[in-house]
């Protein structure tokens, strides 16, 4: 039996948009209601996957076929494996928690669950696509939504951001296209001698022909794919449009951005440049790993040089995205293993992150660090809660980002040592913004004009509980999440590198 | 069988014990004020009942079954990883775990007392709990990983409580200040796990878990990358256990609450490091260098810093300052690798200093929340059961025959010196010195004398509460009593610590020597370790009281370096016993020397103290008063070029990075706006042009077609004539 789960993961959100845009505008609530709905179910879904996932398979589980346009051989195909499994489950719950992040939105409330829904379908439809075309069309329809919801509900410099976002984007989605492209016109099914564009064939080396039998081109793709998808992590020096548009995103939306859209990026170099280019991506594994050290220690620097929290955040995004592509260049078992594993913890605190930004935000109506102080005093439990998100982000043991960071360098160290070093370094210098952050806004003597500050509510606390209890969960035993991934990986790990 | 099935009890009880105050801070502090209290001190004297039946359990069994290990669950597995969460009981790990909750509980019993008043109360006790659930996870966690789980986890609590009263802004910073400090330690505590980690695994064993390094860490070799590995794990614990040049944190800390400075600052988390070396012996005793180094930096750290404790006034910073001291002579006793006379140290310290803390808690509780020594003095009458404990600490830190600081202070010189070390057992006698000197001083201005603080404060001194003096009390005891346990034969004891410690020292014996050497021993690993006491029965003639010295000689077998070094140890029991003997009182003549100038300089002589510090200007003084200028070196060094540093690279993000891109756009704009121009003005300039020239012509021309006949007739006769003029003139 043929089990449809993917689709109602990808679609239910778009049912869900459909039915808010025949609600009437000003019901507010109902439209709100029914978005938590199609994300509730959808989470649901997703908790049954990972009940049922099958971990000792690195194959794709939950597989639907169908075809879509018989005359370009495209495929409706959706499969998932432990390289996208945790990204899908990541997708639902911040999603389904996001919801109810966006509920103090009051402007344009149905266009913005609309979007937002609509956005939700783009996502998971990336992660469980296995036809690139599919894959492609998924990830366009993502930036779309996008696009407005910046562009709408954003801050002050809006525009910018958004026309930012999206044309740096588009960039990168131009320059997949055309290696789509070459992979579709330079491949043959050895069975009915049509073109492809079925991931899971493409993988197959002995179905590529012509030119992508040449080394030249096969690099030239890869840089090309690795530009698409190094906008999207982003790594340095293409991720200046990171911290505009999360500074100018609503709160939920910068959740979606930081938590999801970024982990799209190294995600799609795990799932095409790596199994489809692996000689070209063991040809540029070093330079991968640079890049992955650039990113920890100058995202760390320039964190350390906000003034803006929210800034703060986005630069630390940044150097935490520096581990995961250290850890997947290094092709040890626990490098990729502690990179896809990076990936699912800093989803789940840089979530918790821009949450905690949004609460103080929507108190203080500003961001400035060394405007606030003290905090501590007026909101007791939203510095509880915000302790944990921090500590969770500079790597303490005992919370899930420390498992991640510490596979990423016991793998990476094994190829490269020097490099592992340095990165290293970034520990420190996390640990230097993080705590510098929060003395001074946290700690010394309350502002005069916060003594009326209202507590964290409970609405904001149920956004954050569940993210926080996971990032304890996965700090202590993080072996359910690891069981999930490990397979696949170890499988693509070996397929890379040819043992 | 009932322990070896529940030791993760001695671990989580306190973890319980922290969630469940914590969630009371959380929730408002509903639960009532005496059970926070209870549940904070219930949940250390639970672990400590079980660590006692721990030790009766380990004492129940042949001295090499004497390591327990049980595996709760599989932690981290992937790849070549595989970790438990697991935990080793063995002699050392339990003697650790006896401190942290014996001396943890009396700590927790005292703040009862002195937080009482403290809106935080509940906040309080859950990150003292947290504390001792971090330090009961590094010394009882069964693998590297998992120690260092509870190394940053003790960080974690120090930094939140040094920083407990945060409205305070230097409170505050001192927190941050320490674990940045203490990161920047761990930072090469991370690369020496790793280094361990690949390199062992190179050689065919993936493991960090204790035993099995223990067992196969021969295979480093001695030297090389045993040296790098050792010393990057030092890294660690210098920042750690304030170890030149990473110490600048712990005298800031003593911000926190005097308790917290009793329990963390003092007696347990600053000995983590002296811990970590002690556990990893076998890869130090595999690298003379490494050990060279950590004996060298204990050595000047115990007497830079006890100079620096010389002219501080304030009684929590001398202690600070002592503290690190004595943490030099710990690193000093496992860097000649006596490593069970640095654990010694380790444990009387935590009994004396921790009744140090607590004693000056006790007399800035009296002298309302006073900590400058000039202001108090005189007040041995009114806190008399705080002076007679304080100064029976006293006597011990100093190293007064028969205290506990005598026993192991004292070994450490004597193992120091017969190993060959007389340089560093020259720094470390004056070291002494210098410790009785101002631990005199402190006691001479602060409980002699005329009492010097205003009338207002005079006049609230009063003794502490029950519940504050008992754990002095009973540390007064441990004091005084908790050397006996060590007495070396030389001066007639039967040495039982060091012989309760030895199995986890030995097993660094069967390591060097090659290969061939260690499969005779580790193929029989058992029943090698088995067949020690009798090693040791037939050593004890050769070398009373020399226990480590031989045990590293045996160690060293086929390591002519180490064999000429302790040469000099082996010349006969009869001598080395005098010698021993000799130097025994020669120190404590020596410190009691020291300690009378300290004290009769401050009270009856303070004249020569002025004249002391005029020497040279007063420049001395003054650079010691000043900590030697090492936090402004720091600062200018390190803080600013970094802060400049991410200055500047936020600079280059914003300007050039951001620069780049916003650069593209706009020349994209003006490229479009340029092509738009020539696109307007060029291309369709061209196509306007040449209608217009078509119109103008017409216009022109139109003029010609007026419809008038004089008009053409005219043009006619222009043209013929224009033609024939032509003609004519060609």
């Amino acid at each position: 039996m043929v089990s449809h789960i993917l689709s109602w993961l990808i679609f239910f959100p778009l049912i869900g948009a459909a039915i808010v845009a025949i609600v009437p505008r000003h019901q507010h609530n109902l439209i709100r209601w029914i978005s938590a709905g199609a994300t509730a179910l959808p989470l649901a879904l997703a908790i049954k996957v990972f009940v049922s996932f099958d971990r000792t398979t690195s194959g794709f589980q939950f597989v639907e076929r169908t075809e879509w346009i018989r005359a370009f051989n495209i495929h409706y195909y959706l499969g998932i494996d432990g390289v996208s499994v945790t990204m899908v489950l990541l997708t639902a719950l911040l999603c389904f928690l996001c919801i109810f992040a966006s509920w103090g939105i009051t402007k344009g409330v149905k266009g913005f669950f609309v979007l937002f829904l609509l956005l939700d379908t783009g996502m998971m439809g990336v992660f469980c696509a296995l036809d690139f075309f599919l894959f492609y069309v998924f990830w366009e329809v993502m930036l779309l939504p996008m696009y407005f919801l910046i562009g709408i509900w954003g801050g002050p410099r809006r525009e910018y951001a958004a026309i930012k976002f999206f044309l740096y984007t588009l960039l990168g989605s131009v320059l997949m296209l055309l290696v789509m492209l070459a992979f579709y016109f330079f491949s043959r099914d050895p069975l009915t001698g049509k073109h492809t564009f079925d991931l899971v064939l493409l993988q197959q080396q002995n179905v590529h022909i012509g030119p992508l039998t040449s080394m030249t081109l096969r690099n030239v793709c890869w840089i090309a794919l690795y530009i698409g998808f190094a906008i999207k992590v982003p790594v340095f020096p293409f991720h200046t449009w990171l911290p505009d548009a999360h500074v100018e995103a609503p709160t939920p939306i910068s959740v979606i951005l930081a938590g999801i859209l970024l982990k799209m990026g190294t995600y799609g170099i795990l799932r095409i440049s790596y199994p489809l280019l692996p000689d070209a991506t063991r040809h540029f594994a070093l330079f991968l790993a640079v890049m992955g050290m650039i990113n920890i220690i100058y995202g760390a620097l320039c964190a350390m040089a906000q003034k803006d929290v929210k800034r703060l955040v986005a630069y630390s995004s940044i150097s935490h995205m520096g581990f995961v592509l250290l850890g997947m260049s290094s092709f040890t078992s626990e490098g990729i293993n502690g990179a896809v594993l990076q990936m699912f913890n800093h989803g789940t605190i840089t979530a918790m992150l821009f949450l905690i930004v949004g609460v103080i935000y929507d108190r203080a109506h500003h961001r400035d660090i060394e405007g606030f102080g003290g905090l501590a005093h007026q909101m007791p439990r939203y510095s509880v809660i915000t302790a944990i998100a921090f500590f969770a982000a500079l790597g303490l043991p005992g919370l899930s980002g420390f498992i991640s960071e510490a596979l990423v360098f016991i793998g990476a160290f094994q190829t490269y040592r020097m490099l592992t070093i340095v990165s290293a370094i970034g520990v420190v210098l996390t640990a230097g913004y993080i705590l510098w952050t929060m003395q001074r806004m946290f700690l010394g003597s309350l502002k005069e004009k916060y003594k009326a500050l209202p507590e964290i509510n409970g609405r904001e606390l149920f956004t954050l509980v569940p993210l926080a209890v996971i990032v304890f969960f996965v700090g202590v035993y993080p072996m359910p999440v690891l069981n999930l991934i490990k397979t696949s990986l170890d499988h693509l790990n070996k397929l890379v590198t040819g043992g | 069988m009932w322990f070896e099935e529940h030791i993760y009890l001695i671990v989580l009880i306190p973890f319980i014990g922290s969630f469940i105050n914590g969630l009371n801070s959380f929730l408002g502090n509903r639960m009532p004020k005496r059970w926070v209290g209870w549940i904070a001190c219930g949940a250390v004297f639970i672990p400590l009942l079980i660590s006692i039946r721990g030790l009766f359990y380990l004492r129940s069994l042949p001295p090499a079954d004497r390591a327990i290990e049980s595996i709760v669950y599989t932690w981290i597995e992937v790849g070549n990883v595989h970790l438990d969460a697991g935990f080793l009981f063995d002699q050392l790990s339990c003697v650790m775990a006896l401190v942290v909750t014996g001396v943890g509980f009396l700590i927790h019993v005292y703040s009862i007392g002195y937080m009482g008043h403290d809106s935080g109360y509940s906040r309080y006790f859950s990150y003292m709990n947290l504390f001792t659930f971090s330090m009961l996870l590094l010394v009882l966690g069964n693998n590297l990983l998992l120690m260092f789980v509870g190394w940053e986890g003790v960080g974690l609590c120090s930094y939140l409580l040094i920083g407990f009263w945060f409205d305070h802004k230097p409170n505050a910073v001192a927190g941050m200040k320490a674990f940045i400090v203490n990161r920047i330690g761990d930072f090469g505590f991370l690369i020496g796990i790793l280094l361990l980690f690949v390199s062992l695994g190179l050689k065919g064993h993936w493991t960090l878990t204790f035993s099995e390094l223990s067992e196969h860490s021969y295979l480093l070799g001695r030297g090389g990358v045993v040296t790098a590995i050792a010393l990057c794990l030092f890294v660690g614990a210098t920042g750690k256990s304030a170890q030149i040049p990473l110490y600048t944190w712990l005298p800031d800390a003593m911000a926190g609450p005097t308790p917290v400075s009793a329990l963390i600052h003092a007696a347990t988390m600053v000995t983590a490091g002296v811990y970590m070396i002690a556990r990893m012996n076998f890869i130090y005793t595999a690298s003379p260098a490494a050990l060279a180094v950590v004996a060298t930096v204990g050595a000047v750290t115990a007497l830079y810093a006890g100079s620096i404790g010389l002219a501080q006034n304030d009684i929590k910073r001398v202690l600070a300052y002592s503290t690190v001291s004595q943490l030099g002579y710990m690193f000093l006793g496992v860097g000649v690798a006596a490593y069970a006379a640095g654990i010694f140290h380790l444990m009387t310290h935590a009994f004396f200093k921790g009744l140090l803390f607590l004693g000056a808690g006790s007399v800035i509780h009296a002298m309302s929340n006073r900590q400058d020594m000039r202001e108090m003095g005189g007040l041995r009458s009114p806190l008399r059961v705080t002076y007679i404990t304080f100064m029976t600490a006293t006597l011990a830190i100093v190293g007064i025959f028969p205290f506990a600081g005598f026993f192991s202070k004292d070994e450490i010189l004597w193992k120091t010196w017969a190993s060959g070390h007389y340089g560093l057992w020259v720094i470390g006698f004056i070291g002494a010195g210098v410790t009785a000197f101002y631990m005199f001083r402190l006691v001479a201005l602060t409980f002699f004398g005329k009492n010097r603080a205003d009338a207002e404060t005079q006049h609230h001194i009063h003794e502490s509460p029950k519940v504050m003096l008992w754990p002095l009390v009973i540390l007064a005891v441990l004091s005084f009593v908790g050397g006996w346990i060590g007495i070396p034969k030389g001066l007639g004891g039967n040495d039982a610590f060091h012989h309760w410690l030895e199995p986890v020292f030995s097993h660094a014996s069967h390591e060097p020597g090659g290969e061939d050497l260690h499969a005779t021993f580790s193929a029989s690993g058992e029943s090698f370790v088995a067949t020690l006491p009798d090693a040791d029965a037939s050593h004890d003639t050769a070398a009373d009281g020399l226990i480590a010295p031989v045990e590293e000689a045996r160690a060293a077998i086929g390591s002519s370096e180490l064999e000429t070094q302790h040469g000099g140890a082996h010349n006969g029991d009869a001598e080395d016993h005098g010698l021993e003997r000799f130097f025994a009182v020669i120190s404590v003549l020596w410190v009691i020397l020291c300690g009378f100038l300290g004290f009769r300089f401050y009270t009856k002589r303070i004249d020569i103290v002025n004249r002391l510090k005029g020497i040279a200007g007063g420049l001395i003084h003054r650079v010691i008063e000043n900590k030697y200028y090492v936090d402004e070196i720091y600062q200018a060094a390190f803080v600013d070029n970094l802060l400049r540093t991410v200055k500047g690279c936020g600079i280059f993000d914003n300007l050039v990075i951001d620069g780049l891109v916003n650069g593209t756009a706009f020349f994209t704009k003006i490229f479009s706006f340029v092509t738009g121009l020539f696109d307007n003005s060029f291309i369709d300039g061209l196509v306007n042009a040449v209608a217009n020239i078509v119109t103008a012509t017409g216009q022109r021309l139109r003029v010609i077609q007026s419809g008038q006949i004089q008009g053409y007739l005219y043009f006619v006769f222009s043209i013929t004539v224009l033609i024939i003029c032509l003609k004519w003139l060609l």
